[in-house]
């Protein structure tokens, strides 16, 4: 399965980039986020407690589904307004 | 209903009047302005930068707003939101409310607001002396959030 994953702000800092094309087994969110864990740092960033996370430009759970082509971003908390 | 993204700036007294546009079933209309400070978190802040989610940002304060539209009974709801570059003392943010009585505005104007702060993906990153920084979420908003 190919997922294009796209990173922001304090994340895209990081880890020095907006985004990637990744392949491999995802069910849902959090496998993408374990195979990305796996690299070690810089992207255990994405450990922390508060991550946001979306699929297909919508919040969503780790736990959500995902699909041949899916957009997945993940993010620090919103500060807008 | 409209949700604009921009990196120009707004009039916010202009955007208000607007709100009525010649509707004379307009009762009442309520709006937020939200400003650049120059001071936050013991930090003097000398400018600020918007990153957005192209794409997600529009998506998600529409989102916002239909779910208002079906708590109240609304004529007329209007976001805007900055990006990029902005100086101590510039709106950042609007949202105006239209209805027929005041309740329902003042309600949905605050239930947009505490959306807009949790779910719509905006960050700030603030120029200080000691140099740039996130702006980092706030439990409180999450807190603010939680009530509708």
């Amino acid at each position: 399965m190919n997922v294009q994953v796209v990173y922001f702000a304090r994340y895209r800092e990081r880890l020095g980039l907006d985004g990637e094309a990744l392949t491999g087994e995802f069910a849902c969110v959090d496998d993408v986020r374990q195979a990305l864990l796996a690299r070690g740092e810089p992207y255990a960033v994405l450990a922390e407690q508060n991550l946001m996370c979306a699929r297909n430009q919508d919040l969503c759970r780790l736990a959500e589904p995902l699909e041949e082509g899916d957009e997945v971003a993940f993010f620090p908390p919103v500060t807008g307004g | 209903m409209a949700v604009r993204v921009q990196e120009g700036a707004f009039d916010p007294g202009q955007a208000v009047n607007a709100m009525q546009a010649a509707n004379v079933g307009v009762g009442a209309v309520v709006s937020f302005v939200g400003y650049v400070r120059d001071f936050n978190d013991g930090r003097e802040v000398a400018g600020m930068f918007l990153e957005h989610y192209p794409g997600m940002t529009e998506k998600a304060l529409a989102k916002i707003v239909a779910e208002a539209e079906q708590r109240w009974p609304l004529l007329k709801v209007e976001v805007l939101h900055r990006i990029g570059t902005l100086a101590p003392g510039e709106p950042i943010v609007f949202v105006g409310v239209a209805s027929a009585h005041r309740q329902a505005a003042f309600a949905a104007c605050d239930f947009i607001m505490d959306y807009l702060k949790t779910r719509a993906p905006f960050w700030k990153k603030e120029t200080t002396g000691e140099g740039p920084r996130w702006v980092e979420g706030r439990q409180s908003d999450q807190d603010a959030a939680q009530r509708w």
